[in-house]
């Protein structure tokens, strides 16, 4: 079914779909031979099966290079009913193929050290037979966000979004009978699907609003639409745009629906670094990019996105002050700098946005794997002491480490790389494209500014804190002091991050702007921006100050077992409230969560049980129906239908017996009946 | 009045009369001896109308063998006297008035008939002679002639059959 | 003879309801039958009248062998007839007709 004459630009791009089937394959592989052939086996299908993908994303890069205005290449008519016309097609064009090569690219690495990390969590947790489970699950995940990233319309996006969804949950709740009360981690994950859905809900309304409007789900036409008629149909632009945010919030944590991230560190740390730091959490940042043409009309949408961006970003980071879950403070520093990337987005900056999100992916994704070989390292630590087993011990607990530079050297300094690069320091990526979205929120929003540039500070400050409490001063736990260093093909993926990391910047180096004149192709009106000296000196400065604050507390006199964290004096019931996310949870619990289920309980019990079975069942409608067949049986057969089947018979009877008296038996009467009827006849014919 | 039409209206006053002398009468022998008359007053009709062979045949055939074979057979049974009209008393009122209404209704239609009423046109005294009667009855009509003498024997055999004593029950 | 044949067709159709009314009033069987027989005979009349009617044609011979086929078949079934009147009066003892009534319902 693939069309390849109607692929313009050539052969290269006849490939794409293969982006797509390939993890599909490899899943499909794993599913029939996975458990017969063993842990390397599937392994190395499932990272071959990404590895693959990512070369044909460079094709793609590639084939670009000389076509940079992209193609569209159909694969089938999917939906075609009415005015309603959805193809199955794959676009590649500069800003797609950006997010392919990011993903494909991070998802190798991150396969290949889950090989690693899987076959010892496995044991820890242990379960060894759900090795292949995890790779199925985490191709079928690529698989799915290739769909949403090469997506020629809406609604094929939405099937992407669905799917990562549906991933997301799957591994979130990994390991389904562990976690509090033996749920805990199946209750995270339906946390995050039902919050996820309630973002699908503004996605979808979008798209009715789009198509009812516009007539049709492409891209192509939409933007073409907006372009002609957009300024006219304000309001209906206002609306759609206003939906297509909330799924962005939902799919990307953004306020008011960030709820999930936090508990869906219950997951294996690949999946938090894949999923919730790299890839799925930047659908959103990437759909509202893709829509940029609506949101540069619809003006107070972009407003409201920006805002919404950066109040996150201040938010999420006062959280990650005060957490002492190394997974936590990472999924708060994501949820932090996520809202980073949606005030880039929402004032304009397009390419700032997308610069930051790939530099993003390649520390942040460095950052949680190293945390997964932080923690794998306090376990094998654990599992060492003799008396170790049997004690409840969380090998996640920061206040539990302490003192692992000497004992994990490649750990420590790819982690100290990560830290640095996203607090902001040059000439590491994280400074390149923070600075670019600081530089770009000063000449157009200073409200925006200055609380990014807070949040910034503070990013820069947790960092620091992490960084001293889990490497430096004393092992804190007897755990922490027999920790080990992880096997190369878990170490491996982090150097190449780290060396990412480092080199990332040179995406978009002022100047030599590479990424805005990439993605200019695709996404109209975008202008490099001037280097602020200003601005940045100021980002600079104001992390290293950060960093100091963090040694002066941290790092100067470290902690010791058991000491209450020194934030705690200094800040008093706002360290209270810092560490307990602000009770977020507990404030949609008490107005959403126990109204629904009263709600619920009520009907089911009074409505449903009581009043439908019990009294409108047995009463209502079994007495009436016993009372009615009474009255049919007896009543209505015995006296009626009895009566008139009887009747029959004894009508028949009667008109027998008058009728018997017709049949005399003597010959000579019959012969005068014939007379008779000769006679009638003859006067008939004579006088009729 | 012409002397034809006198002496047929004699014959037809004989020829009903003895009709309902037959029907009236009680006596079964008399009955029959009445009917004779009748067929013979209507033999010289059958003369009167050109028809000698049969009325030759009438008088042969129906008064000589039939009649005969009736007063065979009532004399055989014996005659037993026994009221007109009988168990049943309203069959023979409402007979005799619907047998006029008949009588009546044959009048009519008859006595109208456009073709019957015309003069008669002369014929031969060929026409129904034996001879001519002979050279229809053997060219046209031969397969019923043979058949008539099949069932003549059919009726001898049946009633043979019929009327055969069945002495072996009687043991 | 210049009788004009509506008449002697009146004639036979009297002779026919006189011999109805004779099945109809008597009972016994012999006189019913021989009242079958003036019927019978008041058809052939008819038959000849008609045949005299339709003149020197010589289709009109037609109805004089018509009437001879009548008085063969009349003779046949008299035959039988009385034969049959024999067999039930050997059974039954009388020839009345009204005794003849085991059909009555």
């Amino acid at each position: 079914m693939i069309l390849l004459e109607t692929v313009q630009g050539g052969g290269l791009f006849s490939y794409a779909p293969l982006i797509i089937a390939l993890p599909i394959l490899g899943l499909i592989t794993n599913i029939i031979f996975g458990r017969r052939f063993g842990e390397r086996f599937v392994g190395l299908v499932a990272s071959g099966a990404v590895a693959l993908a990512f070369v044909i994303a460079i094709m793609q890069f590639l084939a670009l290079q000389a076509f940079p205005e992209g193609s569209t290449i159909p694969i089938a008519e999917w939906i075609s009913i009415g005015r309603l016309s959805v193809p199955w097609s794959i676009k590649v064009d500069t800003l797609s193929t950006t997010m392919m090569l990011m993903v494909t690219g991070v998802s190798t690495l991150i396969h290949i050290y889950a090989i690693g990390y899987m076959h010892e969590d496995v044991r820890f947790q242990g379960d060894p037979g759900r090795y292949a489970r995890f790779f199925i699950f985490f191709n079928l995940f690529v698989a799915a966000m290739m769909v949403l990233v090469s997506a020629d319309n809406y609604l094929m996006m939405f099937v992407g979004w669905e799917g990562v969804g549906l991933c997301s949950y799957l591994l979130i709740g990994f390991w389904y009978e562990k976690g509090e009360d033996g749920i805990g981690n199946a209750v995270a994950g339906k946390k995050a699907f039902v919050t996820n859905r309630i973002g699908d809900f503004g996605f979808l309304i979008a798209m009715f609003l789009i198509f009812g409007a516009v007539g049709s789900l492409q891209f192509d036409q939409v933007f073409h639409w907006v372009h002609e008629h957009g300024l006219a149909n304000i309001g209906v632009l206002t609306a759609a745009t206003m939906f297509l945010l909330l799924g962005a919030t939902g799919k990307s944590a953004q306020l008011p629906l960030f709820v999930w991230l936090p508990d869906a560190m219950a997951g294996p740390t690949p999946v938090s670094a894949l999923i919730h730091a790299a890839t799925m959490v930047t659908a959103g940042i990437y759909m509202i990019a893709r829509s940029a043409p609506l949101f540069e009309v619809a003006q107070s949408t972009a407003n409201l996105v920006a805002w919404i961006g950066a109040v996150t970003a201040l938010f999420a980071a006062t959280i990650a002050v005060a957490q002492s879950d190394i997974k936590r403070v990472l999924a708060y520093s994501t949820i932090s700098q996520l809202g980073f990337m949606m005030a880039a987005v929402g004032i304009g900056a397009y390419v700032a946005g997308m610069f930051h999100l790939v530099t993003h992916a390649f520390f942040k994704a460095l950052l949680f794997l190293s945390s997964g070989s932080v923690i794998q390292g306090v376990e094998h630590g654990h599992h060492h002491l003799e008396h170790g087993h049997g004690e409840p011990f969380d090998p996640q607990d920061m206040r539990n480490m302490g003192g692992l530079r000497s004992r994990m050297k490649v750990t420590f300094w790819v982690y100290l790389i990560g830290a640095l690069a996203l607090a902001g320091l040059p000439p590491l990526a994280g400074f390149f494209s923070k600075d670019e979205i600081l530089a770009d929120a000063s000449t157009v929003n200073t409200g925006v500014y200055i609380l990014l540039a807070i949040a910034a500070f503070l990013t820069a400050f947790y960092m620091g804190r992490q960084v001293l409490m889990v490497f430096f001063g004393k092992a804190r736990s007897e755990a922490a002091a027999h920790a080990a260093e992880n096997p190369p093909v878990m170490t491996i993926p982090l150097i190449v991050l780290a060396g990412l990391a480092i080199v990332g910047g040179a995406l978009n180096i002022p100047g030599i702007h590479a990424l805005t004149d990439w993605l200019e192709h695709t996404i109209a009106h975008v202008h490099a921006t001037e280097f602020n000296v200003l601005v940045a000196g100021l980002s600079v400065l104001f992390a290293l100050i950060a960093i100091g604050f963090s040694w002066l507390l941290y790092g100067r006199r470290t902690l010791e077992e058991g000491e209450p964290d020194p934030l705690r004096r200094i800040l008093g019931p706002i360290f209270v409230g810092m560490e307990n996310k602000w009770w977020i949870d507990e404030l949609y619990d008490f107005l959403f969560i126990r109204p629904y289920i009263a709600i619920s309980w009520f009907l089911a019990d009074v409505v449903d049980w009581r009043f439908w079975h019990d009294w409108f069942h047995d009463s209502v409608l079994g007495s009436a129906y016993r009372n009615g067949s009474r009255w049919l049986a007896w009543v209505f057969d015995l006296r009626v239908i009895d009566g008139f089947a009887n009747g029959l018979g004894i009508a028949t009877k009667g008109a027998a017996q008058r009728l018997r008296v017709v049949q005399t038996g003597y010959v000579r009467n019959y012969a005068l009946a014939v007379l008779v009827g000769g006679v009638l006849v003859l006067s008939y014919f004579i006088f009729g | 009045m012409t002397i034809d039409l006198v002496l047929f209206l004699g014959l037809t006053l004989i020829a009903v009369a003895a009709a309902i002398a037959m029907i009236v009468s009680r006596n079964a022998i008399y009955s029959a001896l009445f009917l004779v008359l009748n067929f013979l007053t209507v033999a010289t009709l059958y003369l009167l109308l050109n028809a000698a062979f049969i009325a030759i045949v009438q008088i042969t055939v129906y008064a000589g063998a039939i009649m005969v074979l009736f007063l065979f057979v009532i004399m055989l049974l014996g005659t037993e006297r026994e009221s007109i009209g009988g168990g049943i008393r309203w069959q023979m009122p409402v007979a005799i008035v619907l047998g006029l209404g008949l009588a009546g209704e044959l009048a009519y239609i008859l006595m109208r008939n456009d073709i019957a009423q015309g003069p008669l046109a002369d014929l031969s005294a060929e026409f129904g002679s034996p001879a001519s009667i002979g050279r229809v009855l053997f060219s046209e009509y031969i397969v019923p002639f043979e058949v008539t003498s099949i069932l003549l024997l059919v009726a001898m055999i049946g009633a043979i059959v019929i009327t055969r004593m069945q002495r072996r029950e009687n043991k | 003879m210049n009788i004009p044949p509506a008449y002697v067709l009146t004639l036979s159709g009297i002779l026919f309801a006189l011999g109805i009314i004779g099945v109809l009033i008597r009972r016994n069987a012999i006189v019913i039958f021989m009242s079958i027989e003036l019927m019978l005979n008041s058809a052939n009349l008819a038959l000849i009248a008609s045949a005299r009617m339709f003149g020197p044609a010589v289709e009109a011979l037609r109805g004089h062998v018509f009437v001879f086929f009548v008085i063969a078949v009349a003779a046949a079934e008299v035959a039988v007839g009385l034969a049959l009147i024999v067999a039930i009066f050997r059974s039954k003892e009388s020839i009345d007709v009204d005794e003849v009534s085991s059909l009555r319902g």
